[in-house]
């Protein structure tokens, strides 16, 4: 292009701008780093917090809140790469805590008697594959049966929740009866004056994992194409179904091993952890800049948002604030996070 | 006449009660530009995607240089060297241009490294995008790591024609390519598609657009109600005889390439 055009198409810009053109940018950005907004709030949240109390800035403090963010951060891993296909996953804990039921009580055996149940080598596996089934089911519906998936994991998430309480009989795994490397990754080290999990290690290990296949892989990108437009990927020659069922399964994988951390962070294998860890990890999700509708958001904007959930948790509390406040304040955050996806889809370069 | 290219017989596909295509024939010979052109719902759409096997037709032959093919995947006819560009684009909005051009064929890299960590050589193919984009010489996309979504109607419309362009072997099939497009963009598609006959591609073109179908098709093929009603050549007749033979007005007898009146 010669530069008199180019100059001439510059021009033509300068026309349009106006006073609306700087907030054309600022959706023009958003929309190209969704999690922009995400690190701004938590940067926002993480001022007013330690304004507000001088014990919320502390090593320890900081390193509470990242162990705090282990298990969440890692559900919503997996919710992630779902919510990217266009799809949602109700039972992502529900998943996790039969996972960690199945790992404790078959490594147990019957409490009464010694050394009864599975050596840990097939313990654990056997954990991990039946998460992983349980993700495969979700997306077999899904794909075979052309379910909605919101529909699919309601559905599973009761199923999952009532195997778990059937198999364990309702009953708690206490520490002394659980198998020592189902609680290895309590395990700390201490960088200064942080106080790390192993944990905290696995749940990162798996987003750089994550973020580098979602990013420079071919199965990456074919799950945002499948996200933005099923039929679209697939009159591109793309396998819809196969990159929903590797999603779905690769989902229950990372559920899988969450239990892992689940256990390390509670030290109890109970199928009363709560519930409401379903929700919270599609709230880290959405407010991390991932568009429920699909094809749209990064895992980095989801480890922002896991870290929003644990820092106005752990800041409501340090603050002393009624119990229904953060619920109150995670509820503004999700509405806003939505509009504000809502508004930077319609952008218009 | 040379032996066709690609031949069609008697396709039928029905979509529950709805007969979408009732016995369609298609044969598009070497080098030619054959246009298809019908009114709604006279099955062109339905029988482009039956051919690249976006659709499984319920019976009739599909026939690839006289060998009978079966595509249940758009995959299958890609690798016969089919390339299309559908009505609806078939384009992933969020994703950028060079992510769309390579869409279902992402280049890995190389060597043991490629191997191991699957990782896509995406200079390889932002620097590939480049050279089909610049080559097709619209010059509107000036950025090929804009998102799609972020692009005009008639840029979007470009970004699937390059990619069709750039990997096709056998046959190129356009369904309605300058629908969404301004004059000046229109005309760049339709030098392209006269380019590609001269390349010795043949080109399918499906089009509402009279002027431009007798612009650059050699035949034309008048769909009606799920069938072929005739052939007809922008020497022999004109806009109004096809329209008229569309909506069945007039009834075109296959000897002698008359048109007669519906009795």
């Amino acid at each position: 292009m010669s530069k008199k055009s180019l100059k001439s198409k510059q021009s033509d810009h300068t026309e349009f701008s106006s006073s609306v053109s700087r907030i054309q940018i600022i959706q023009s950005y958003l929309h190209r780093y969704p999690w922009l907004s995400s690190a701004g709030v938590l940067i926002l949240a993480i001022l007013s917090f330690s304004f507000f109390n001088s014990n919320f800035l502390t090593p320890g403090n900081l390193s509470l809140i990242l162990q705090q963010v282990s298990i969440i951060g890692a559900l919503a891993l997996g919710q992630t790469i779902i919510i990217l296909t266009g799809g949602i996953d109700l039972s992502c804990a529900a998943i996790s805590v039969c996972c960690m039921m199945i790992m404790a009580k078959s490594g147990m055996g019957d409490p009464y008697i010694e050394n009864d149940g599975l050596a840990i080598w097939l313990a654990f596996p056997l954990g991990i594959f039946i998460a992983a089934l349980a993700g495969a089911f979700n997306g077999f519906l899904v794909t075979k049966f052309r379910l909605p998936p919101f529909i699919v994991t309601l559905g599973t998430l009761n199923i999952f929740i009532a195997i778990t309480i059937l198999y364990g009989s309702g009953r708690s795994i206490l520490e002394n009866e659980i198998d020592p490397f189902l609680l290895e990754l309590s395990n700390i080290f201490k960088i200064g004056e942080f106080v790390v999990t192993y944990g905290v290690i696995l749940m990162l290990l798996m987003y750089a994992f994550f973020a580098y296949s979602l990013r420079f892989t071919s199965w990456g990108r074919h799950v945002y194409a499948v996200g933005n437009d099923p039929e679209a990927a697939r009159l591109s020659g793309i396998s819809v179904d196969k990159v929903l069922m590797s999603a779905y399964l690769v989902a229950g994988l990372i559920f899988g091993l969450t239990s892992w951390i689940m256990i390390g962070r509670i030290m109890v294998a109970s199928p009363n952890v709560p519930s409401d860890y379903n929700l919270v990890a599609i709230t880290a999700v959405v407010i991390g800049g991932t568009s429920l509708f699909g094809g749209r958001g990064t895992v980095f904007g989801t480890l922002i948002g896991a870290c929003i959930v644990g820092v106005f948790q752990n800041g409501l509390t340090l603050a002393g604030v009624d119990l229904n406040f953060q619920v109150l304040a995670i509820g503004i955050l999700i509405i806003f996070a939505v509009t504000l996806d809502t508004w930077v889809r319609r952008v218009k370069v | 006449m040379a032996k066709p290219v690609l031949e069609v017989k008697n396709l039928i596909k029905t979509y529950g009660r709805v007969i979408a295509l009732d016995g369609a024939d298609l044969e598009l010979y070497p080098g030619e530009v054959l246009a298809i052109v019908g009114d709604n719902g006279a099955g062109k759409s339905t029988l482009i995607k039956c051919i690249t096997g976006a659709e499984k037709a319920d019976s009739g032959k599909i026939i690839i240089d006289g060998a009978e093919v079966s595509f249940n995947k758009v995959q299958e006819s890609r690798l016969a060297g089919i390339e299309t560009v559908y009505q609806s684009l078939a384009v992933a909005p969020s994703l950028d241009v060079t992510a769309n051009i390579f869409l279902g064929r992402e280049i890995r890299r190389g060597g043991l490294f490629g191997q191991l960590s699957r990782m896509m050589d995406s200079s390889l193919m932002k620097k590939d995008a480049q050279k089909y984009i610049s080559s097709l010489g619209i010059e509107t996309i000036q950025n090929i790591n804009q998102a799609v979504e972020t692009l005009s109607g008639g840029q979007r419309q470009a970004v699937a024609v390059a990619r069709a362009v750039a990997f096709s072997q056998k046959i190129i099939i356009l369904d309605e390519p300058t629908a969404s497009l301004g004059v000046r963009e229109s005309s760049q598609v339709l030098n392209l598609i006269k380019n590609l006959q001269s390349r010795g591609l043949p080109v399918i073109i499906i089009s509402h657009n009279m002027p431009q179908v007798f612009e650059v098709a050699n035949r034309i093929q008048i769909q009606r109600l799920g069938k072929r009603a005739g052939i007809v050549t922008p020497k022999t007749h004109d806009m109004k005889d096809v329209v008229a033979v569309m909506t069945g007005a007039l009834k075109l007898e296959l000897k002698d390439q008359t048109l007669n009146s519906v009795t």
